[in-house]
């Protein structure tokens, strides 16, 4: 069977678009909330990440940080984690799902408990965010027997030679990161410069997916759309804390931002 | 997992920065591969090239000021009545701690790598100090991340960050003390990589960042043998080095010219700090027994809950303030050559009192730490045991704590 996140990808090609690909954090700003949040994107999402909070993110920047601390104060636990993944694919069990954080809290779980609860309760895809080639081999060897995609990302410092290595063990999706930033900086490139380097990317092996990630906004995402696929985060999460913080319900909120979002797209 | 002998320890790692196989690495987000890489390979290089030392070694004497000095204190040696009492003054380094031999390198290192921007983190405020010394000294714009916490509690050192330049960034998230200002740092870098060069103010980070730490803190064990060896004759047959231990850098820059010798000669003994006495928190991962985690980029010893959170720790020191502790430290434990143990907010001020009361020497808060262990020990120890204490740093920047713990008078004379 087809990783349904390939599947995602075909469905936006055949409608000559990219994917949607958005980031949200479990647990923000509760268990129940962030599920609800799922499931009020996912009719115009293509594939969603769900960030596993941490509270030593050292690629984070101020939106998604805010995020995962408040998820983290609400006593989000990987667990519940994966009971919010596997309740939402009770509501939609075609809809992708990747799981994104930092490598210690796989490593306490153990890589192999980990990969099997993944299994289990349907994740379809990593990101690692510190756990970089070549020190991933290993995982992502682990990721693959499960059928799970370990996604690798790509930096603008990544030098050619490191990229063509990378992308040549990689599995069918992997992540260029637009900009040298945290997650949620301002874009500091012009979109056309982005494609370019995306580009350039994309020629070493045009059959492997590559999203762009990294300062997407409703403003910037429709000059970005020539790429497999778009992730938006930070302004997901900006978006809750500013509906929490003028006391509007954040799932209404952020239904109506990703329906934007993939309006600009289409 | 074994030691190597003639082989120095920051080079002992694995292909993939790993001492004893699990301890380091680089778990760092891709943009950091690159930037890292080009260190590792500029500082593999210098670290041979002898023009580079003779400049490192022409700082060092000149203007950090070598050798800081090797003292017996003699009244603290008679009150306490066992082993022989002496310190070797690191505070007496320009700046006041031996955070300002990392930081003269790493400045030097972002010379020679044309980056006009350094980053750095600080708790106590020594390594944000030193750096923005260092920068000012060299040309470079200087930047330090710092809890709001620390810079509320360590203000002496954040008014000299200041006046040396530098801007100070307060860290608000989490803990709101070091841990958090070297995530902040790190964040920092990734993405300002092309312009500016990191320090990291302690053996962690990265392993480059353990290794540069390292090599560039040993100039106080490259110093004390030598005058070990003035003072005796020869090392002595039964020589203990205690220092405190935060992310470890001090405490192994004291200790590696004696790795090789066998620990019952020159023992190793690291104190972490063990936090207020009524408080379950610590900042003590190799005492309390803490499992392996990644923090910072290098897998180490970490206080973590169950799910992998890294945990708020407590200390009365700001620099020793860190859940995790430098990779190096949990080889040389894992192998056995050095002895870790703890003590308290209340034992460190004890000690700052007993050392304060009997000599001409105001260690601060980070070396009391040390100096309660080894006064402890010292007492069941015989008189042929020499005894030394690293004492790190000047508590000129702990002013305002002792004041509030132990009154005006322990402060009055700085
Ligand atoms: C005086 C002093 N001693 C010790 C430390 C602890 O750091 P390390 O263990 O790296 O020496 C610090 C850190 O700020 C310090 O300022």
């Amino acid at each position: 069977m087809l990783n349904p996140i390939s599947v995602a990808f075909k469905k936006a090609k055949a409608e000559k678009r990219p994917a949607l690909l958005t980031y949200t954090v479990a647990g923000d700003s509760s268990k129940k909330q962030s599920l609800d949040i799922l499931k009020s994107i996912s009719k115009n999402a293509d594939i969603l990440e769900v960030g596993v909070p941490h509270n030593t993110p050292v690629a984070d920047g101020s939106q998604i940080q805010t995020s995962a601390y408040r998820a983290i104060e609400k006593g989000i636990k990987i667990n519940d984690i994966f009971r919010i993944v596997r309740d939402f694919k009770k509501f939609d069990k075609n809809k992708p799902i990747i799981l994104m954080g930092y490598y210690n809290m796989i490593f306490q779980y153990g890589d192999n408990s980990f990969l099997n609860k993944c299994k289990n309760s349907g994740v379809n895809g990593l990101i690692v965010v510190d756990l970089p080639w070549p020190e991933n081999k290993n995982f992502a060897k682990k990721c693959k027997r499960k059928s799970i995609y370990f996604i690798q990302l790509l930096s603008p410092t990544t030098t050619s030679k490191r990229l063509k290595k990378i992308i040549q063990n990689s599995h069918p999706m992997n992540y260029f990161i637009s900009m040298l930033s945290t997650t949620g900086g301002k874009l500091k490139v012009s979109p056309k410069e982005i494609i370019k380097n995306y580009n350039r990317i994309k020629k070493i092996n045009p059959k492997k997916e590559i999203v762009i990630g990294f300062g997407i906004t409703d403003k910037t995402i429709g000059k970005l759309k020539s790429a497999d696929g778009l992730v938006v985060g930070s302004a997901i999460c900006k978006e809750i804390t500013r509906s929490l913080n003028s006391r509007q319900n954040p799932v209404t909120n952020v239904g109506k931002l990703v329906r934007k979002l993939k309006n600009k797209i289409k | 997992m074994k030691l190597k002998k003639r082989v120095p320890v920051i080079d002992q790692g694995n292909s993939l920065g790993f001492w004893g196989g699990k301890f380091g690495g680089n778990f760092v987000p891709e943009t950091l591969k690159k930037p890292i890489e080009d260190l590792e390979v500029l500082f593999n290089k210098l670290k041979k090239d002898k023009k580079f030392i003779n400049e490192r070694d022409k700082y060092f004497k000149n203007w950090v000021g070598s050798p800081t000095r090797f003292i017996k204190l003699e009244n603290l040696t008679n009150h306490i009545g066992g082993a022989q009492i002496w310190s070797k003054v690191v505070s007496d380094a320009n700046g006041g701690a031996h955070k300002i031999y990392n930081a003269t390198v790493h400045c030097l290192l972002a010379k020679r790598s044309g980056k006009k921007i350094i980053c750095g983190d600080t708790g106590a405020g020594y390594a944000g100090k030193m750096l923005s010394m260092a920068a000012k000294k060299f040309g470079l714009k200087c930047k330090i991340f710092m809890g709001a916490k620390d810079i509320a509690r360590q203000q002496p050192n954040v008014k000299a960050m200041k006046k040396n330049g530098a801007e100070v960034i307060p860290v608000y998230s989490g803990s709101q003390t070091l841990v958090d200002a070297v995530s902040e740092c790190m964040r920092f870098w990734v993405a300002n990589c092309d312009t500016t060069a990191m320090c990291v103010g302690s053996t962690v980070g990265p392993a480059v960042f353990v290794r540069i730490c390292g090599w560039s803190t040993s100039q106080i064990s490259r110093e004390l043998k030598v005058q070990l060896i003035d003072e005796f004759g020869t090392i002595p047959k039964k020589l203990k080095l205690y220092n405190c231990v935060g992310g470890g850098s001090s405490s192994f820059g004291f200790w590696n010219e004696f790795m090789d010798y066998d620990k019952r000669q020159v023992e190793f003994i690291g104190v972490e700090a063990g936090g207020p006495k009524k408080s379950k928190k610590h900042a003590a991962p190799l005492t309390y027994g803490s499992k392996i985690g990644i923090l910072h980029g290098a897998a180490q010893y970490v206080n973590q809950n169950s799910d992998g959170q890294i945990e708020e720790t407590e200390s009365i020191s700001a620099g020793l303030d860190y859940p995790g502790i430098s990779p190096l430290h949990c080889f040389l434990k894992d192998t056995k050559r050095a002895r870790y143990t703890a003590a308290s907010d209340e034992e460190a001020l004890t000690a700052y009192k007993l050392v304060t009361k009997f000599e001409k020497l105001r260690p601060s808060l980070e070396p009391s730490h040390a100096f309660f262990v080894a006064l402890k020990e010292a007492k069941k120890l015989s008189k042929n045991t020499v005894v030394v204490i690293n004492s790190c740093g000047d508590a000129y920047k702990d002013r305002g704590i002792l004041k509030e713990r132990l009154g005006k008078k322990y402060v009055k004379s700085n």
